[in-house]
């Protein structure tokens, strides 16, 4: 029915926000704290999550590691990517391109752009 | 219901009626928790006379006021007849000790009269009204007089 | 938006709860710089806790402390790529930074404003260290978005209502459009490969007002040459619409570096010959029309061109936007059981948040469930049961189940002395800069748990033994150099299990108690007579009375007033004791000693006056028989006893508490040594001792005022309920009548 989404950070507070913000949108979240996490909760996801958010500073493998790790699993390279980040440096997002991320949310993230970021790459 | 049937229920109250000394008192059945047969009391050391000890009350420790000492008629003498009655003033849970329990009265409140002005007796202060039923005097007990939360000195 | 509002609060309290723990994670991480034991990981755990905390703040939109989080981060993001070393000073402005952080976070979360000056000094420091004005690097977005010429492709047109119905038979001309934008979006491969989608995009377009797309496929080779890498289709799209272009623009934002991208408003004018010049036209193309139709995969589109494949890929993903099942949203965070081992990073255990009110209740239960068993166990003795029977046997288990679980719930409430430790770190360091002087802290046992409200009430004579350490105990560097010491003092802070009781320890390694002069000055003010004789240990006791202050001049650190009696008095309050131990030229030493919880007591049993009592057993030094020459009278109505070389006053404790008259004879009485506030003793005379056990403590109503010497109440096995004495109570207040003259008038109840 809803559109499932998995997000991945070690912020408690920003978990719980996302989960906020994404349930009361419609989606249906699946939440991890790290990206070895993130990895195991995706695995455990059947069918895949229609989109993923990951941060990008997490303890045990970072977003940088997560995506490329699970754009090496055929079944998940098309799933659409969003990276948290805290800053707009072009270097990171090109890092987090070159790893295959689809695009971004800036944190501190509004809730419409959140929103919308997940429009745009799920429709 | 008529309207006015409805209005009397409304005034209406039920009594705990009990005997303290050769006297019968009465309190609102809304602050008597339960009624208990009489248990020894653990006394307190250095606690005003009217203060009985403390009894185990399903695992609390409840203290146990003497009314009859309380209301100045010297010490209960204590026999397997004795009551506590288990009170809650909104603060605090006290047990009472009385010599029995007598009824459930359901009265009008306008049935009620306060008590006379008599400045020599100690027990005014205690009597909040009066009520005649069937030729008796019952007292309804001021409880919160009777148990003052203020700290006292000890004795 | 209040329903919005209310889980935003719950979130924001639990943000500042997660804020409490990055604190400290940052804190021990520092720590391992420190002591120069760091390595990427540990410098990677402090970055992400300064990160962590700005990014929640900046949710929040706490400003003073996102920007303080902001700089500190930015330091340590160029220590973590390893542009700036973490030398000592830089990790002492690190530790200055973390105090300033835990500030602005508390500020934040009472709604307080922190102190600006603090916080802009140490912002100064970190400035410094970063090496010159540090260009605040700006929230807003970078646009990535590099406007190009106009173009007009001409094409495949397809009209609004068509793009995602059914194909159809196109027209090959579209005239110029001037009535909104004209978008010309040709994707590079690399679009595919990062998961975008041009179907979404042209959907969000439709979102926004009329559309008209047209797809280029002119650049798709013959079936054989596909690669299925590579992009091949470009479409122009026309759109009106009431937003303006910043707002189309945006719809690009992901896809902005992976394309060619133009965007023409309505108010340009004609093309501009800059981009793939005006294509032929072209055969119509049914099914190979794309973007492919939402609803219905297209088949042969999938078949014909190859890079349609993730298209259609995405169409699967869409069309399986109407997922059957609905899988529980928020799956709770399992425990990480092979989380690999990182050295010496601290990994926040996996935790559970309880309500304290819920673990207050469930203690109160679990004591009156210890209450009930005994009294079942009391009551099975006396309807003597054979010991075989069954009810026996299931009794013993009951007991021991309740033991059990009496001690797990006890602790609950047992939290880690770790984040007590590391404030008690924070003070030294600031204690030893104000003073001028160089203490560091080492702590031991910072994983023993200790009941939460314990910690709370130790927080304060801790601080206090803390500061005393540094002011007092710590010698100035010049001092330590001529005792051959090293310039920097070291006070040790330890905490561990002895003996079912909690043992912390202040030590510092400096010069030990002055004992004359501690002397001195309690002979000055009066606290002893003159040329009394004490033993060393004495004189150490001498701190712990009231009046007693070694600072002739009030130091800045420890204040008037509040002496090593306030501490110990603290400490008794909470069923502890305190002692102090001293090696003149070495250090001293304070050792506290503390029930594990608040709830249960080590209890002495007692009899007197046909009344059973509770001694706590930390206020018991000594137990004694009399003999008759060890009772000596004092004045008419007291006696004392002779205990060793000392001669202790004898206290009749059931005529202290009223119940009856002092006895005629206290030969073979039995005698507690109570230990006073000053270290004196006091003996006082109980009827029998029955044993020695763990109580569990009922308070008293003090509906009718406190009842002197009587602390509080339990209930013992067979329903009764006996009262738990205050004997350093008693032992003040009492009168000492051992003597009887006349009958006492108080009669037991």
């Amino acid at each position: 029915m809803s559109l499932q989404i998995l997000a991945v950070d070690d912020s408690r507070t920003i978990r719980d926000m996302l989960n906020l913000t994404l349930n009361q949108a419609g989606f249906t979240t699946h939440l991890a704290d790290d990206g070895v996490h993130g990895i195991e909760v995706l695995d455990a996801m059947s069918p895949e999550p229609d989109a993923i958010i990951t941060d990008i500073n997490m303890p045990r493998m970072d977003g940088f590691g997560f995506i490329e790790a699970v754009r090496k699993i055929e079944k998940y390279r098309a799933i659409p990517i969003l990276v948290l980040t805290t800053e707009s440096a072009a270097d990171l997002k090109q890092r987090a391109r070159d790893a295959g991320a689809t695009g971004w949310i800036v944190k501190p993230f509004e809730p419409k752009k959140l929103i919308r970021a997940l429009q745009m790459v799920t429709g | 219901m008529t309207d006015i049937e409805e209005k009397a229920l409304a005034a209406e109250i039920e009594l705990l009626t009990f005997q303290v000394g050769k006297q019968e008192y009465a309190l609102d059945i809304m602050s008597v928790r339960e009624i208990r047969g009489w248990s020894k009391a653990t006394p307190l050391p250095h606690a005003p006379a009217f203060v009985r000890g403390v009894i185990n009350l399903r695992g609390t420790v409840l203290t146990i006021v003497d009314l009859a000492n309380r209301l100045g008629m010297g010490r209960t003498e204590t026999n397997e007849r004795n009551v506590i009655i288990v009170v809650h003033t909104g603060k605090e849970t006290v047990g009472l000790l009385v010599d029995a329990v007598s009824d459930i009265l359901a009265i009008n409140k306008t049935d009620l009269q306060a008590p006379p002005e008599m400045s020599a007796d100690n027990n005014q202060t205690f009597v909040s009204s009066l009520i005649i039923v069937e030729e008796r005097m019952i007292r309804i007990l001021a409880l919160a007089a009777a148990l003052p939360s203020e700290s006292m000195e000890a004795a | 938006m209040s329903d919005e509002d209310d889980p935003m609060i719950e979130i924001k309290a639990s943000f500042f709860v997660e804020c409490e723990e990055l604190l400290e994670s940052l804190q021990d991480g520092l720590q391992i710089m420190d002591d120069g034991g760091a390595d990427d990981e540990i410098i990677n755990v402090v970055f992400r806790a300064v990160h962590s905390i700005k990014g929640g703040a900046g949710a929040f939109g706490l400003d003073q402390l996102v920007r303080f989080a902001h700089q500190f981060e930015s330091v340590l993001d160029r220590v973590r790529s390893g542009a700036i070393i973490a030398d000592r000073n830089a990790i002492s402005v690190f530790f200055r930074s973390g105090d300033i952080l835990a500030d602005l976070v508390r500020s934040a979360r009472d709604e307080a404003v922190a102190d600006e000056e603090r916080t802009q000094s140490v912002l100064k420091e970190l400035e410094t260290i970063l090496g010159h004005d540090s260009n605040d690097v700006v929230e807003d977005e970078i646009d990535d978005f590099q406007p190009m010429t106009l173009s007009m492709d001409l094409g495949l047109h397809i009209s609004n209502d068509e793009v995602l119905d059914t194909p159809e038979q196109f027209t090959t001309d579209a005239p110029a459009f001037e009535d909104g934008y004209t978008i010309n979006f040709v994707p590079d491969s690399s679009l595919y490969v990062s998961g975008n989608e041009p179907l979404h995009l042209l959907r969000l377009l439709r979102e926004m007002g009329q559309l008209n797309v047209t797809c280029d496929t002119s650049e798709i080779p013959s079936l054989a040459d596909i690669d299925v890498e590579k992009s091949y289709l470009s479409w122009t799209i026309q759109l009106t619409t009431d937003e303006d272009q910043d707002a189309v623009r945006e719809v690009f934002d992901f896809v902005a570096d992976l394309c060619t991208l133009t965007i023409n408003g309505p108010e340009s004018s004609g093309p501009m010959a800059a981009l793939p010049p005006t294509l032929p036209t072209l055969p119509p193309l049914t099914q190979q029309n794309a973007p492919p139709p939402g609803e219905e995969p297209s088949a042969t589109a999938t078949k014909d061109l190859g890079t349609l494949d993730t298209l259609s890929d995405s169409t699967h993903l869409l069309g399986s936007a109407t997922k059957p099942e609905a899988i529980s949203s928020a799956l709770p965070v399992p425990a990480k059981s092979g989380a690999p081992e990182i050295s010496k990073s601290v990994k926040p255990r996996p935790t559970v948040r309880v309500d304290l009110e819920r673990i207050d209740r469930l203690v109160n239960l679990v004591g009156e469930l210890v209450i009930n068993q005994a009294m079942i166990s009391q009551s099975v003795q006396e309807a003597d049961l054979s010991t075989n029977s069954a009810v026996s046997d299931g009794l013993d288990e009951f007991m021991q189940l309740t033991r059990d679980i009496q001690d797990s719930v006890m602790m609950i409430r047992a939290q880690p002395v770790k984040s007590l430790f590391q404030r008690m770190s924070r003070i030294i360091r600031e204690s030893s800069a104000m003073i001028g002087k160089s203490v560091r802290l080492k702590t031991e046992g910072d994983a023993t748990e200790v009941d939460k409200t314990v910690i709370e009430r130790l927080a304060d004579p801790l601080t206090h033994m803390i500061r005393n350490a540094v002011d007092h105990g710590v010698e100035s560097p010049s001092d330590r150099l001529a005792a051959g010491k090293s310039e920097e003092g070291i006070v040790t802070l330890s905490a561990g299990h002895r003996s079912g009781r909690v043992i912390i320890e202040v030590a510092d390694d400096g010069a030990g108690i002055n004992r004359p002069r501690v002397l001195q000055i309690a002979v000055e003010k009066g606290l002893v007579p003159e040329n009394v004789q004490l033993s060393d240990s004495e004189i150490d006791n001498l701190l712990f009375m009231p009046g007693f202050s070694t600072a002739s001049e009030v130091s800045d650190l420890s204040g008037r007033g509040v002496g090593m009696d306030v501490v110990k008095s603290a400490i008794l309050a909470l069923g502890g004791r305190v002692t102090i131990k001293s090696n003149p030229g070495n250090g001293t030493t304070f050792t506290i000693s503390l029930p594990l919880t608040l709830a249960v007591l080590d209890g002495m049993v007692i009899d007197v006056a046909q009344q059973t009592l509770v001694v706590p057993l930390n206020t018991i030094t000594e137990t004694l028989t009399l003999a008759e020459d060890d009772i000596r009278a004092l004045g008419p109505l007291t006696n004392v006893i002779k205990v060793r070389d000392t001669f202790v006053p004898l206290l009749d404790l059931g005529a202290e508490l009223g119940y009856r008259t002092p006895l005629d004879s206290y030969t073979g009485a039995i005698v507690l040594l109570i230990a006073r506030e000053d270290g004196s003793h006091a003996a006082l005379v109980v009827d029998a001792i029955q044993d020695q056990r763990q109580v569990v403590i009922k308070g008293l109503q003090d509906t009718f005022g406190r009842v002197p010497g009587v602390a509080a109440a339990t209930i013992l096995g067979d329903g009764k309920i006996a009262l738990i004495l205050d004997p350093v109570d008693v032992v003040a207040n009492a009168d000492g009548r051992t003597r009887s003259v006349q009958p006492n008038l108080q009669l037991a109840g």
